[in-house]
């Protein structure tokens, strides 16, 4: 229970020193979000009028506690630049970076850790070494390149899908996934030999270990010590890795949303700054710090499964 | 414990490693018979069309609010004031049927149009009318209202019985129905509080939906008073400028505007191209307030050191027509034609004015461009280059949008920047009033009382022919001054599918869609 406590408290003071600090960033980088709204037709008079408006014109420490004050009462406030709450605006996009991470993560959980196992079996073997030159080499590809590669090969050559055209869940479930496939594989790839190498790696060094011969000279099968013995403990490193790796596809949808014109969470992301759009901007980053905080936190909960001797508490 | 565990691990394993290979093996099975499911979907079955955009429109949807020329160019087709412009520049009537104006000019009277509706149905009244024009002319409240500063010498707006209301001007005003013929002034319902988010006009399409960074919907407006939309729906599909070509060629795209020549030349074997004019000034503007620009011969010096053609043929292949003053060509009779040649490059006379400015051996620049517009980008880089020869090292500095709005055009703090410059209303004074001594707009700091006085005589003048004059006046003064380098208004390109016609260019920055049809 104490540890719960713990987390929470850290969860509350990581989403406030990040929305301070998000908060701030913004008011020492240029740009006014009511000179970008009027554009190169506006007078002065008309700027102060919106300034007053969007409540610019207010101290800025008075600004972030009003911010966090309706925040925390569920409030996320109206975008500057859409004249919409940002809470509506996000609520469609959010299940769109989630689908889009979530197929992402996947792809990588059901390709790398067998991939990995299997490398780390046969490690040494011609097999092996070919998978790795080959890992190495994806592992090199940016997401971005690999997402423009599929667009010309897979949605221009052979037409699986009608790039800039997306296809929204409302419309479809079964198109919008077909859209994403794609995209979600673009972020996955490197990943996925990353993830494998490392997995590999470690099962290498596990099967190495005392306890391993031990096993197999009372008799039992290879097999069984490695999928009961070795895995455990080869997995420790790459349940953290993974659990990193969540943040970074987040992170990694803000790119691939642009090269495949899904209107998710991280193109909204990127306008906003763009238009020093803050509440939209202060909304995405706080549901970021949250999502990292949180995986961390399901992650120390993961490792008591995986290995007992690792208390929470 | 240990048990339980070990079998969650174990199944889990399975699972992982069963869907692995049902996910490659799926994959591959399916390929084929993708390939041939998904073709380009037909949009000409329905009726609709896509039109991508470059930029979301990050605006209020409210006309008399909304500033963007990118949100102008779309609510176009949704509202419309008392008049509107046609696609020939003459200011035609609208919501109001007919009009009138009184021999001082002061006076305007306007009839309203019969059984004209709005989107939600209700019918038009003078109390609509009334309330719009005193919105937009910031007369009820002190919100950031667009059209305030153009709408400024209104002294009355009034309706003298159901079918007529009467605007009256302070001072005679020659421009004010054209003042009157943008999206900014346009007739919307009195007591409506959503349109900002919702909004309701008289255009021939009426709003459908919007979500940030995906789309914008409209429809046919079926109650419209005129000829009507063609189209049954259009779907603003916005789309990143990195993505804009991929999204052309694999026909998610039925048309698109403001294209880059390195577009065009990716995507014109599978789109017609339509062309016309922006209907902006592109310039290297120069701060006439600070060193060395301060000095009339300096910058004379930079335009004789610019080859402007060249400029046109390696940024956009030859596709922009030069200007030499603050005028582009579409507004025929403000243009004059002859400042285009102004200054031809010469660069012994560049050298020679150097010398007597005091910079025999040239010297530093900055030149400030907004990294968001390519063709302004890769215009200050070919300047840059054009401006070595006589000695003058100019160094780029790429600064984004809203970094450019603050501090080159709020602050002033700049040597010299490309952009281009329009104007919201079909006037020539939309064009040259910014330039004048002590006007809010004047980032340049250009100041000549020769040029104010002239503004301040061009105003108040009723008759149309001596107008037009003092406004030539003032173009020639810019370009002998050398306010700034002039260069080109540069081709608006469209790629517009091969199975439509009808798109019309308007000498003001809007895409007409109701024109639009499938051949």
């Amino acid at each position: 229970m104490k540890y719960f406590t713990k987390k929470f408290v850290t969860l509350i003071i990581t989403l406030f020193v990040v929305s301070l600090l998000a908060f701030l960033a913004f008011q020492v980088i240029s740009g006014d979000p009511a000179a970008i709204k009027l554009g190169t037709n506006a007078t002065p008079e008309q700027l102060a009028a919106l300034r007053h408006e969007m409540g610019l014109d207010r101290p800025i420490l008075v600004q972030y506690f009003d911010w966090l004050k309706n925040f925390l009462f569920g409030d996320m406030g109206t975008s500057y630049s859409y004249s919409m709450s940002v809470k509506s605006m996000l609520a469609p996009k959010l299940p769109i970076t989630i689908t889009l991470t979530l197929m992402a993560f996947l792809m990588i959980v059901v390709v790398a850790i067998p991939l990995g196992i299997w490398q780390g079996k046969h490690a040494g073997e011609p097999a092996d070494v070919a998978a790795g030159m080959v890992g190495q080499v994806v592992m090199s590809f940016p997401p971005f390149f690999l997402g423009m590669i599929f667009t010309l090969v897979f949605g221009l050559i052979f037409k699986l899908f009608v790039q800039g055209q997306f296809v929204n869940y409302t419309e479809s479930v079964s198109g919008f996934l077909q859209y994403l496939f794609f995209p979600a594989l673009a972020i996955a790839l490197p990943k996925i030999a990353m993830t494998a190498k490392m997995l590999r790696s470690s099962v290498v060094q596990e099967l190495r270990k005392d306890y391993v011969r031990t096993a197999l000279s009372r008799g039992r099968k290879f097999s069984s010590v490695l999928f009961v013995h070795v895995l455990r403990n080869a997995l420790i490193p790459v349940v953290t890795f993974l659990a990193m790796t969540i943040a970074d596809i987040a992170a990694g949808s803000i790119i691939i949303e642009q090269v495949f014109s899904i209107p998710g969470i991280g193109r909204l992301l990127l306008a906003s700054i763009l238009n020093r759009d803050f509440p939209v901007v202060l909304a995405i980053v706080v549901m970021l710090a949250f999502l990292v905080v949180f995986v961390n936190f399901l992650v120390d909960v993961l490792y008591q499964f995986i290995d007992p001797r690792i208390k929470v508490s | 414990m240990h048990k339980s565990l070990r079998n969650l691990i174990l199944v889990t394993l399975i699972l992982a490693m069963v869907l692995s290979l049902a996910a490659c093996g799926g994959e591959k099975a399916a390929e084929p018979d993708n390939s041939t499911e998904v073709e380009t979907p037909s949009r000409a079955a329905t009726n609709e069309v896509n039109v991508g955009i470059a930029q979301d429109l990050e605006d209020s949807l409210d006309p008399h609010l909304a500033q963007a020329a990118g949100t102008r160019e779309v609510l176009f087709n949704i509202f419309e004031g008392l008049v509107k412009p046609d696609s020939e520049g003459n200011i035609i009537p609208a919501v109001a049927a007919d009009y009138s104006v009184s021999e001082d000019g002061k006076v305007y009277t306007f009839t309203l149009r019969d059984g004209i509706t709005f989107h939600n149905g209700d019918a038009v009244t003078v109390d609509d009318v009334v309330y719009s024009v005193s919105r937009a002319a910031g007369m009820l409240d002190d919100g950031a209202y667009m059209a305030k500063d153009t709408l400024k010498g209104v002294v009355s707006v009034e309706a003298t019985d159901d079918k007529t209301v009467v605007i009256t001007l302070a001072d005679t005003n020659t421009e004010f129905l054209a003042c009157l013929a943008t999206t900014n002034v346009a007739i919307i319902p009195e007591d409506y509080a959503d349109q900002a988010t919702n909004p309701v006009g008289t255009g021939p399409f009426k709003y459908v939906s919007r979500s940030p960074q995906e789309n914008f919907v409209m429809e046919k407006y079926d109650g419209y008073w005129g000829e009507g939309a063609k189209l049954d729906k259009v779907t603003y599909l916005i789309t990143n400028a990195d993505s804009l070509v991929m999204s052309l060629k694999s026909g998610a795209i039925d048309i698109c505007a403001h294209l880059t020549a390195d577009q065009v030349r990716s995507v014109e074997d599978q789109y017609n191209i339509e062309k016309d004019t922006m209907k902006l000034v592109q310039a290297l503007y120069l701060n006439n307030a600070v060193a060395p620009f301060d000095d009339v011969r300096v910058r004379q010096a930079l335009c004789y050191a610019v080859n402007v053609d060249e400029i046109i043929d390696l940024v956009v292949d030859g596709n922009g027509v030069r200007v030499g003053s603050s005028m582009f060509p579409a507004f025929q009779k403000y243009f004059v034609e002859e400042l285009s040649d102004y200054y031809t490059q010469d660069i012994e006379k560049a050298k020679e004015l150097l010398t007597e400015a005091g910079y025999p051996d040239g010297f530093s620049m900055t030149i400030t461009v907004p990294s968001v517009y390519p063709q302004h980008v890769q215009t200050g880089e070919v300047i840059a280059e054009q401006l070595k020869a006589v000695g003058i090292t100019a160094e780029i500095q790429q600064v984004e949008w809203g970094t450019w709005l603050e501090q080159v055009y709020s602050n002033r703090d700049f040597q010299s920047t490309v952009v281009g410059f329009d104007t919201s209303t079909m006037t020539a004074r939309g064009m040259l009033e910014r330039w004048t001594n002590d006007h809010a707009k004047n980032m340049i700091n250009f100041n000549s009382p020769e040029y104010d006085e002239l503004f301040r005589q061009a105003i108040v003048c009723t008759d149309d022919a001596e107008q037009t004059e003092l406004y030539r006046q003032m173009e020639t003064i810019l370009a002998e001054q050398a306010a700034n380098v002039y260069i080109q208004d540069l081709y608006d390109m469209v790629a517009v599918n091969p199975a439509l016609d009808g798109l019309t260019f308007y000498p003001v920055y809007v895409l007409d869609l109701s024109t639009v049809y499938y051949k």
